[in-house]
């Protein structure tokens, strides 16, 4: 049994779908990076595995004990974030919230795990800074740190390296490729870096308007598929 | 000085006085608290918006010759409350524009059934009055008093209560839902809990300057306190003080109660602007 399966799930907008017969699944362990071009459905997809919005048709079915409330999800930062006056340990400590139902504070417990996620992204020091003060590699690890306290099994990163810098964007890869190997955590990112998803991943899915491919890396090097995106990418960098 | 302190002695004397300050200070509170995350959930707006639909209650209830307006106003303005949160997902008309829609509306609907249907003969002060106050919170009755104190005690004991999750939700509401939380249910408590303080602050400042008790000790808070907790409390802080030496201000000096609460606010966020300026605010607090 899968952590999370797809079974011929479509995705779409009020009855349209933009992408159809969707079929792959997210085994323990895995790290799959969903790669393809805007608007082919990616973040609709992230958001249906976040049971925050219902598939057109088909399944999703969480398995291994896998609740679709325990996935550390890392968004994309909104206007709102840009300027809130929290510090880092504030926002640290609210991905714990899961944890609580109807009780209204922390416990010890709780506090004591988002220490330790602070610690192993490497930002304790910052734990009083304002969050809108912290450069956009701090920021990202400040989220994941979040996402790290509402789940011990698997994240789902959207875009987590948009806008950092190349230096600050190999650290991001390599922090979260720790976290995969080190930790056994599963991690389902969204990327537009196909370069980076075939370096680090173990499995692939790339989506359009019908679903392009799915499997192993490996395979998806000799498919061609990416160099499909890379020279349509160039063709509109050229016009 | 002596003088002022007997003045003020004197004042005290009359309960009215005293009842216009517990009122006045438990108002100042409640929508402080509130203020921050309406602000920082760009909903700043709302609070002008939900004060107009209240005086067109008003106005329904002094049509219909109820005495006890709260009858009216309170419903109407919860129910208010809850669409205009809600339709700021609907994207067919966007949250500013139906808010617009609906604050002149009220307004304007209001201002027709007073002029049409009352039996007041200065109309122009009555609507002056509930616009910006004046004299209302002067003349509360024992039972409006206990109204805002019961009102007052279950907005900050939700507020407390639900502090967590409040804070989770305002910063990132996708990740919120995401992991669990019933973000709609949250949502829900916030629109109701912020009508119900529109319609308390209404007796206090009046429905044209609600927002500002409601955005400033906030902004004021926000510009130099770097931490959401600290933020919280020294809005609360910051709206207690003006609403107290505003409400004696005004009596001392026979100005209207609301424009002085609101002219203290503003003095209050200039001098934090200035502090933020010269120190760049504080970078370390817990």
């Amino acid at each position: 049994m899968a952590l999370i399966t797809c079974k011929d799930v479509s995705l779409g907008y009020e009855g349209r779908s933009v992408t159809e017969h969707l079929n792959f699944e997210i085994n323990k362990g895995d790290y799959l990076c969903i790669v393809g071009e805007n608007g082919a459905g990616k973040s609709t997809l992230i958001k249906a595995l976040l049971n925050l919005k219902s598939p057109v048709s088909g399944q999703i079915i969480t398995g291994e004990g896998l609740k679709p409330t325990e996935i550390g999800y890392l968004p994309q930062q909104t206007v709102v974030q840009k300027d809130f006056p929290a510090s880092v340990w504030e926002i640290v400590l609210s991905g714990c919230l899961n944890r609580c139902d109807l009780r209204p504070f922390y416990n010890r417990e709780e506090k004591q795990l988002a220490m330790e996620n602070m610690e192993k992204m490497g930002i304790s020091n910052l734990s009083k800074r304002c969050y809108r003060e912290l450069s956009g590699g701090q920021q990202q690890r400040v989220l994941l740190a979040r996402a790290l306290c509402a789940t011990k099994k698997m994240l789902l990163l959207d875009e987590p390296v948009a806008g950092l810098d190349p230096k600050v964007t190999v650290e991001m890869y390599e922090l979260i490729d720790r976290l995969h190997e080190k930790d056994g955590i599963t991690v389902v990112m969204v990327s537009h870096d196909i370069e980076a998803s075939v370096k680090y991943a173990t499995h692939i899915l790339h989506v359009s308007h019908i679903p392009l491919f799915f499997g192993k890396k490996e395979k998806y090097v000799l498919s061609g598929n990416g160099f499909q995106v890379d020279k349509s990418r160039e063709a509109s960098e050229n016009e | 000085m002596n003088e002022i302190t007997d003045t003020l002695l004197h004042y005290f004397t009359f309960p009215f006085v005293r009842y216009a300050l517990i009122v006045g200070v438990l108002i100042a509170l409640c929508s402080s608290l509130l203020g921050v995350t309406l602000v920082l959930k760009r909903f700043s707006f709302i609070g002008d918006g939900l004060s107009h639909v209240a005086f067109g209650g008003m106005a329904v209830a002094a049509v219909f010759g109820f005495t006890n307006d709260a009858v009216i106003v309170m419903p109407v303005t919860v129910i208010s409350a809850v669409l205009l949160l809600k339709s700021g997902q609907n994207k067919k008309i966007n949250g500013d524009a139906s808010l617009a829609m609906i604050s002149v509306g009220a307004l304007a609907m209001g201002y027709l059934l007073m002029n049409l249907f009352s039996k007041s003969s200065n109309i122009s002060g009555d609507v002056c009055s509930t616009l910006f106050g004046s004299t209302s919170i002067l003349t509360l009755t024992m039972a409006e008093v206990w109204l805002c104190v019961i009102m007052s005690i279950v907005v900050v004991v939700s507020f407390l209560l639900f502090y967590n999750k409040i804070l989770a939700i305002t910063f990132d509401e996708t990740f919120s839902q995401a992991t669990g939380t019933n973000t709609g249910f949250y949502n829900l408590v916030i629109a109701v809990i912020t009508a119900i303080i529109i319609v308390l602050a209404m007796n206090l400042v009046g429905s044209l300057l609600i927002s500002a008790l409601i955005i400033f000790p906030a902004l004021s808070a926000m510009r130099i306190f770097k931490n959401f907790r600290a933020v919280i409390l020294c809005s609360a802080v910051i709206s207690v003080i003006a609403a107290g030496s505003g409400i004696i201000i005004s009596i001392l000096a026979s100005t209207p109660v609301g424009s002085t609460i609101v002219a203290i606010d503003i003095l209050v966020f200039f001098i934090f602007c200035t502090i933020e300026k010269l120190t760049g605010g504080i970078r370390y607090c817990q």
